[in-house]
């Protein structure tokens, strides 16, 4: 299922929680009415623009599109370690490892 | 009921680029933990990707080789999830608009020849390395090492197509060849450089639709996917025949128990969520690029193999052995070229010169013996200088020292030996030091001549011509 896809400008406190839990987001009821009502408005407003008839316009993917961007495979300078992790909430610096709560089994 | 099972194989092969798909970071294996990383490949914010032109042409190249239809325009696109290997808490990867479309790969098992088509191949960057053991605080912690992070990636999507373990195994098999072969990929399992899921399920003979399949991962090596596979077809059989359901869920697989036991529910982890990403303009490869890549592709080794057959007359197993590597039929075709003995050549690298690279592990742009004196070795040969025997010592010799065949040859007097006088005192020797034989073969028992031949080879040292000392013999025996 595509969400992101759907034409039908209807959004359900179902579908608020569905979205937070996949965000891993903790919301309070409250919360969940106020996103619901506001993702809705979102998506009355990119509706909107869909009703407008394009066709035959092409699609502009992106405002830089039909430019080369693409680099040579040189190698650059990589971050010293320490650098690295240091903004890490969590690492073993002699290690030089990031450290993060246990994410599979016990 | 019986059963068929059904098959299709995605495989991420990871290109042989010196840097990142989106960065500048090295990709090189085995650097110590975090110390390929950069704020783009940690993801950190305002940190922008910028693609890699090698890995694009690596990936056009692969798709080539495999017929797929390149696309004028592809899309990348972020992939949402949240796992600690994931630093942008999306992967930059393609989806509805993928690199190349269509495409297939032919392969042969038990006589039976499949054209196993591909769906589709497209471009995604590789996440870091959880490291789950090892640490005072593993029961409570995960350690996670970036250098992986953003290495180059394409990913090879095979139709539902193959039909049992052995196909799966022998499509990733021949996959794996023609990507090593073309440059694209070092195909090291071991390193992680190419890895296979399945997805597999079972429907009773002679049904159209597919059973509810499920998706086996962590499958490293041909063997385990073999094994896999088995297992998993094994499993489902036995859920529906016990009157159960397949369930739709990813597996994985361990070697260690043979077994292939249930991750996650599919359903859950499969919300990726895709949006086209925004940093990133559509990948535009127009016929020119596409030419030029095709034009710097190497032969692939199917037609490669024929040409051998059709050029050299070898049979499809030499010329199947010489095909391995583009190394390895270079160097074939240079000793041909140059001994200008072509069958010899592929009999000798197939046999000898294979055995001694296994035995010595090695490849063949390592072993020390180059074309030019291989072709030498094979014309001292072919013209009689030498015998088989000592042909197989001096390029012992030659693999050791690194020295000319002729200068080993000819310090060490290993030249066959054609003299009618010096061989016939050898014989006379032979004959009078070995009574009892001589007695037994002039009694009409034939197989002690075998015998006399190998004493007088033995008293030449290797180097009596067999032929003329054979006849020599005869001759001698008769005549007293």
């Amino acid at each position: 299922m595509e969400w992101y896809h759907r034409r039908m400008a209807v959004l359900t406190v179902a579908d608020v929680e569905r979205i937070a839990a996949l965000a891993l987001l903790e919301l309070t009821d409250d919360e969940k009415q106020l996103f619901t009502r506001q993702l809705a408005d979102i998506l009355d407003y990119a509706q909107q623009v869909q009703a407008i008839d394009t066709s035959g316009v092409p699609a502009t993917a992106h405002v830089h599109a039909g430019q080369r961007t693409e680099r040579d495979d040189e190698p650059r300078a990589s971050l010293p370690v320490e650098e690295a992790v240091a903004n890490a909430p969590d690492a073993n610096a002699d290690a030089g490892l990031f450290r993060v709560p246990r994410v599979i089994g016990g | 009921m019986i059963f068929e099972p059904v098959i299709g194989l995605e495989i991420h092969a990871q290109l042989r680029t010196r840097t990142k798909i989106f960065c500048g970071c090295s990709t090189a294996f085995g650097a110590p933990p975090n110390s390929q990383v950069c704020p783009v490949c940690l993801g950190m914010p305002g940190a922008l990707p910028v693609l890699n032109r090698q890995a694009v042409d690596y990936a056009i190249k692969a798709a080539l080789a495999l017929g797929c239809d390149i696309q004028a325009g592809s899309i990348f696109a972020r992939k949402n999830y949240f796992y600690p290997d994931l630093p942008k808490g999306y992967q930059i990867s393609q989806y509805e608009r993928p690199l190349a479309l269509r495409g297939g790969l032919e392969i042969t098992v038990e006589g039976r020849t499949t054209l196993v088509g591909l769906t589709r191949i497209h471009m995604e960057e590789d996440a870091g390395k959880s490291l789950h053991e090892g640490f005072h605080d593993s029961d409570r912690r995960t350690y996670v090492d970036y250098n992986r992070s953003g290495v180059p990636l394409i990913e090879i999507v095979s139709e539902p197509d193959m039909r049992s373990a052995a196909e799966g195994a022998e499509f990733f098999s021949r996959l794996r060849d023609i990507l090593v072969w073309l440059g694209v990929n070092d195909g090291n399992m071991e390193e992680g450089s190419l890895r296979c899921d399945a997805n597999v399920s079972v429907r009773p003979v002679g049904q159209e639709a597919f059973g509810t399949k499920a998706e086996v991962k962590n499958v490293n090596s041909f063997r385990y996917l073999q094994k896999a596979l088995e297992y998993e077809i094994e499993r489902q059989i036995a859920v529906i025949e016990g009157g159960g359901r397949v369930l739709q869920e990813t597996r994985l697989w361990d070697s260690a128990t043979d077994r292939t036991h249930s991750m996650r529910s599919k359903e859950e982890a499969h919300d990726y969520r895709y949006f086209p990403e925004p940093d990133l303009p559509p990948l535009v490869v127009d016929a020119a690029r596409i030419e030029a890549v095709r034009a710097s592709m190497p032969m692939l080794p199917a037609e490669r193999k024929q040409r051998f057959v059709a050029a050299y007359g070898l049979s499809e197993y030499d010329a199947g052995v010489l095909t391995q590597s583009v190394e390895l039929a270079d160097y074939f075709e240079a000793v041909a070229a140059e001994s200008k003995r072509a069958k010899l050549a592929a009999n000798t690298i197939s046999g000898v010169v294979m055995f001694m690279l296994k035995d010595r592990n090695m490849t063949i742009d390592e072993f020390p013996v180059r074309p030019p004196d291989l072709s030498t070795l094979l014309v001292l040969l072919d013209t009689n200088v030498i015998s088989n025997t000592v042909a197989k010592d001096v390029l012992g010799k030659m693999v050791e020292s690194g020295r000319d065949p002729r200068e080993i040859v000819q310090t060490e007097g290993l030249a066959q030996n054609s003299d009618e006088e010096s061989l016939l005192s050898i014989i006379r020797r032979v004959i009078a030091g070995n009574g009892d034989a001589v007695a037994q073969y002039r009694a009409g028992k034939a197989q002690t001549f075998g015998f006399l031949v190998g004493q007088v080879m033995k008293g030449s040292g290797g180097t009596a011509n067999p032929r003329l000392a054979t006849e020599l013999l005869k001759r001698e025996l008769s005549n007293t």
